[in-house]
């Protein structure tokens, strides 16, 4: 019996498209757009200005404050302006656009590929180098990791859990990430566990990747207090509170954090990116980005320089299909569609997903009949039918009682009701406001 | 030139499913059903079910579009399924007027009135029902004979259901294993030789539909399940106090509206509860008022009553009885 | 039967009598004083029920008005001055006047005027729409057009143009109960005050994009190239933030600023239509052959 979480969840057709393609190198763009906020928390202050040169890895933006992070050129190159740019929100921020000359690293960056076993630093210095090198949760949060590794006052961490579940459909990149990098991944776990100062570390990585699972297995043999679980297939299994349940069998309580049952949750990109960071001193410049979709001639995972336009990524895989409907940055299930082609790749960029025309608008929106799926399926154990006409109709007391603060916004209840209602929309406004009111409320 | 691209909040999938088919989904489950119904009635069972669909169909149509001026949306299938249960209610001999008058005292009293699909406490189906059977209780309660009135309608000559019979019996001071003796063998009810309503005749096309309801994930199986169960439990417990005033579990599940309220009636998706806790109380509930009807009560047939009653309590029963939430506060030991 | 008849009539009446005594002496027991005034002042008062004063409908209103010692901050902008004078009447307090207001939709961003980047097929709410992403538009302040406003408005006084995309304010209806400000998620509509003949001036425009970007997306978009602030002798208009904004109770209306805008982004309704010089009228209509070529 495979383990998984006992609440809820969906099986969405998994088209992995991308599922055996080996990561690519995406060649180094003309010129990119570095965000200066790519992380939760307060965006970077830019380093640099116009005009300057710039390397490979260079810092050019400085975190501010204790919940931010550092930015790195991902390129070498002349900064051409500082100036706004749309992201995913559409909304327009600052970023460093840098026009790309040759492809020259800072001096002290390793570019050997050589494993690396030897772990020479303490736990403080393991700390102090990751939030130097601007690395932020890759699954997609973008927490700080260094925030991440800093424990509220009496708690205290009993295991690692490193997510290699990539649950949602048509993503791969953590799946290429494991096959190609999975010894870097060992290694970085080993360092995780001396910054956390805990024995043991669970994989967690699902049934539909068997070749992953083999070969992390085959690895961890080598490597003590580290373990690999497969786990069903199921969504979102990839969740953080799903993830604990599913291994270690503790719920993270509501409001709480997985600290709170001993837990402290990784994703493997994250990992690699502290391996990286650590062993060769390489800061977060570049990561596996999947481009994939029905229409695409050629689905890939590619090796993705931050700040690379998305057009960019979209013409190496084939170009952009004539039926194009949605472009996603991130998975069908919880990614944010696109307004344009434009965008630049920032750190909790996973995958970009095409969605032809046809399946690119909802379905007619039709009376709720009460059938209950959406409730069947929510994995929080909440009520969707109830919490979309109670914040329609702005009741943000009983919505809270209703613990609608609780939801992970994993959009399976949108996706299993029948007659197409907009759950997750209204929801997500619910939370929202009722998130500024617990503001207000604690000042 | 290049299109623009479409823009909405995740999730950008989903399972395509629609209202439209679940509905054809309980239809499609009710066709063994309406054959074997075809087969055991004749003209009357065609009749009453092609006026009831078309009836109910009518009325919601007329409603939506003259009365409350809105979207007219009978395409979504949900009258039909009413008007199809509603006819499974009906003796197969019911006058044409009567079925038009059930059909729209159910789709305009039973769910319009309330906010129209999805908004009504109550079965629409079954309060069409109920409503003919207070208002027109001889018509209602004339069953015509099974094969016999294949091809009568109006003039079909009736005779008493096998629970008819026991409850009349019983009232005589009959012993009940004489009674038995009288009335068609397990197998036959179970296979649908017998009188009664329309759909409730053949417990085996029931099961198949349940089946098949069941495979296309429509309902759960909860609630036909412990309802049965419940039936089953409480009647075989008065069977085996005392044998002589009482008929066997199976007799009681073979005969009457049971099969057909507990997969069709009782499982209406609008009016059953949201979590399987409560689904399941929900269902024991119908099962000891159906039992307390049909042992203690005057009718010989409990079911539909049962089924209304247990479903004004299901806002409450919606209220109070929860999912479990994950990470719900625990309290440490 | 007669006695069946005379029984039941007899023990009827004895029960109704019963029901009427008990029902007397609980309804003295439990009775709440209220001032009669509210009842009065109630009466006044519209009976929309719509929030507008900030307080929960009308008889909410009337008790507060009756309770508190003078007017301060209570007002029914439904009713406006005449209602609370009579009101001020039956208190015997000093009624307190305010000028009349109307709501105004700071938006010309028309469907021809700021053309869609993208497609939105989200459920069909502004709210809903700003909370997701910038918007259909280049521009990310203006008006999304999913009829948020029209269907909070109590008074039917809101429309939504098919053809512009923008909703329409019905000045014959609006009370200025503020229920559309709340509403619109990008704060579009403002109370301004309302003159004779409804005329207005005001800037349809909340961009604070710099010139050339908000150009870009609408072509009627405030660029904040301060000539209006320049020309206006009155002091009414503020440049904040790339964008001009034109003081309702300052402005006199005397109709310099309009004509200064060069992206046409300040409107002016119901005043008589402008003599143009010759030159401005040949300049207009070559502009419109050339449009239609």
């Amino acid at each position: 019996m495979l383990k998984t979480f006992h609440k809820g969840g969906i099986h969405p057709p998994e088209n992995k498209l991308s599922a055996q393609k080996p990561v690519q190198d995406l060649p180094v763009p003309r010129s990119v757009a570095i965000l200066l906020s790519q992380h939760m928390g307060a965006p970077a202050k830019a380093l640099v200005n116009k005009g300057d040169d710039v390397k490979t890895g260079q810092l050019i933006g400085q975190g501010e404050g204790f919940l931010s992070g550092n930015i790195h050129s991902s390129v070498s190159g002349r900064v051409a302006k500082i100036e706004e740019v749309q992201d995913v929100s559409g909304y327009r921020r600052q970023a460093v656009f840098i026009d790309v000359t040759g492809d020259e690293w800072e001096n002290n960056i390793k570019r050997d590929l050589v494993l690396d076993k030897e772990i020479r630093y303490d736990n403080a210095e393991i700390l102090k180098r990751i939030a130097e090198a601007g690395i932020v949760g890759l699954g997609g949060a973008t927490f700080p990791t260094h925030v991440k590794l800093t424990l509220p006052r009496g708690k205290k961490a009993e295991c690692l859990i490193i997510n290699g579940v990539e649950c949602e459909p048509y993503l791969t990149s953590d799946h290429a990430l494991m096959l190609e990098k999975g010894e870097e991944i060992m290694v970085g776990i080993q360092l995780l566990k001396k910054a956390l100062q805990v024995n043991m570390a669970y994989i967690g990585i699902e049934n539909n990747k068997p070749d992953a699972i083999d070969h992390m297995r085959r690895l961890a043999l080598a490597y003590e207090g580290i373990k690999v679980c497969s786990l069903e297939v199921k969504y979102p299994q990839g969740g953080e509170k799903q993830l604990i349940q599913a291994i270690v069998g503790r719920e993270v309580p509501s409001g709480g954090l997985p600290v709170d049952v001993g837990v402290v949750a990784f994703n493997v990109g994250t990992v690699f990116a502290v391996y990286e960071a650590l062993q060769k001193n390489k800061p977060l410049i570049e990561r596996i980005v999947t481009i994939t979709g029905k229409g695409l001639k050629n689905p890939a995972n590619f090796r993705t320089r931050i700040g690379t336009p998305i057009s960019v990524l979209i013409e190496a895989a084939g170009g952009m299909p004539d039926n194009a409907g949605k472009v996603i940055s991130g998975g069908p299930m919880m990614g944010k569609a696109l307004s344009n082609t434009e965008v630049p790749v920032v750190k909790g960029t996973s995958g970009i997903l095409i969605l032809p025309e046809e399946e690119s608008t909802r379905p007619v929106i039709q009376p709720c009949i009460r059938c209950a799926k959406c409730v069947s399926v929510c994995p929080m154990g909440l009520e969707p039918y109830l919490l979309m006409p109670l914040s329609q109709q702005s009741l943000f007391d009983r919505l809270e009682l209703e613990h609608v603060m609780d939801c992970i916004e994993c959009g399976s209840c949108s996706y299993s009701c029948p007659a197409n209602l907009p759950l997750l929309d209204f929801i997500r406004l619910g939370k929202s406001n009722i998130g500024k009111i617990i503001r207000t409320r604690k000042k | 030139m290049s299109k623009l691209l479409t823009v909405s909040h995740s999730p950008h999938i989903s399972n395509n499913q629609s209202i439209d088919k679940l509905m054809y989904g309980v239809v499609i489950s009710l066709v063994p059903a309406f054959l074997v119904s075809f087969y055991v009635f004749g003209i009357g069972a065609l009749v009453v079910t092609a006026i009831s669909i078309a009836s109910c169909v009518l009325s919601e149509m007329i409603i939506q579009k003259y009365l409350l001026k809105t979207e007219v949306r009978i395409r979504d299938g949900s009258a039909i399924v009413t008007g199809l249960l509603l006819a499974f209610n009906l003796p197969s001999n019911l006058p044409w007027w009567m079925v038009v008058l059930g059909a729209l005292f159910a789709i305009g009293v039973g769910k319009m009135t309330y906010g129209g699909l999805g908004n009504n406490p109550f079965n629409p189906a079954l309060v069409g029902r109920v409503f003919l059977l207070i208002s027109f209780p001889v018509q209602m309660t004339s069953w015509p004979l099974p094969i016999a009135s294949r091809l009568q309608y109006l003039d079909a000559t009736t005779g008493a259901t096998p629970l008819g019979i026991l409850k009349e019996a019983v009232r005589n001071g009959e012993a009940v294993p004489d009674i038995m003796n009288q009335l068609p063998g397990h197998m036959q009810l179970f296979l649908g030789q017998m009188g009664g309503s329309l759909g409730e005749v053949s417990a085996l096309a029931l099961i198949i539909g349940f089946l098949w309801l069941l495979y296309k994930r429509i309902i759960t199986w909860h609630i036909p399940t412990f309802m049965v169960a419940t039936i089953f439990v409480f009647t075989g417990i008065l069977w085996l106090a005392d044998p002589t005033k009482n008929a066997s579990p199976l007799f009681h599940i073979l005969t009457g509206g049971i099969m057909l309220g507990a997969i069709y009636m009782a499982t209406d998706l609008v009016t059953s509860p949201m979590t399987i806790a409560g689904m399941i109380l929900y269902a024991i509930g119908i099962g000891l008022i159906t039992v307390i009807i049909r042992v203690f009560g005057a009718y010989p047939e409990g079911v539909s009553f049962a089924i209304l009653i247990m479903n004004a309590f299901v806002p409450l029963i919606n209220k109070y009885i929860k999912p479990k939430r994950f990470g719900e506060e625990v309290k440490h030991g | 039967m007669t006695s069946t008849i005379v029984y039941t009539i007899i023990s009827l009446s004895i029960l109704g009598a019963v029901a009427a005594i008990v029902l007397y002496f609980v309804a003295q027991r439990f009775k709440v004083y209220e001032d009669p005034r509210i009842d009065l002042v109630e009466a006044e008062l519209p009976a929309a029920n719509c929030g507008g004063c900030g307080y929960a409908g009308c008889r909410n209103l009337a008790e507060t008005l009756v309770k508190s010692e003078t007017f301060e901050g209570l007002y029914c902008p439904v009713g406006g001055n005449e209602v609370m004078a009579r009101i001020a009447g039956i208190l015997g307090r000093e009624a307190i006047e305010q000028e009349a207001r109307i709501a105004v939709l700071r938006c010309n961003g028309t469907c021809e005027h700021c053309p869609r980047t993208n497609i939105y097929n989200g459920a069909h709410s502004c709210t809903i729409a700003s909370a997701l992403y910038s918007g259909e538009t280049g521009c990310h302040y203006g008006c999304h057009g999913f009829s948020d406003c029209v269907l909070v408005c109590s008074f039917n006084a809101l429309h939504m143009d098919p053809v512009t995309g923008l909703p329409v304010v019905d000045d014959q209806k609006c009370t200025a109960c503020g229920a559309c400000v709340k509403a619109c998620p990008r704060n579009l509509f403002e109370l301004r005050k309302r003159w004779k003949g409804d005329k207005k001036i005001y800037v349809a425009c909340m961009n604070e994009d710099k010139g050339g970007l908000a150009k870009k997306n609408c072509e009627v978009a405030c660029i904040g190239c301060n000539k209006c602030f320049k020309v206006c002798p009155h002091e009414a208009i503020v440049m904040k933030n790339n964008l001009a904004f034109i003081d309702s109770d300052k402005c006199k209306l005397c109709r310099k600023c309009p004509p200064e805008c060069p992206t046409h982004a300040i409107i002016e309704i119901g005043f008589p239509a402008r003599k143009l010089k010759i030159d401005e009228q040949i300049a207009e209509s070559t502009v419109n052959t050339k449009k239609e070529e």
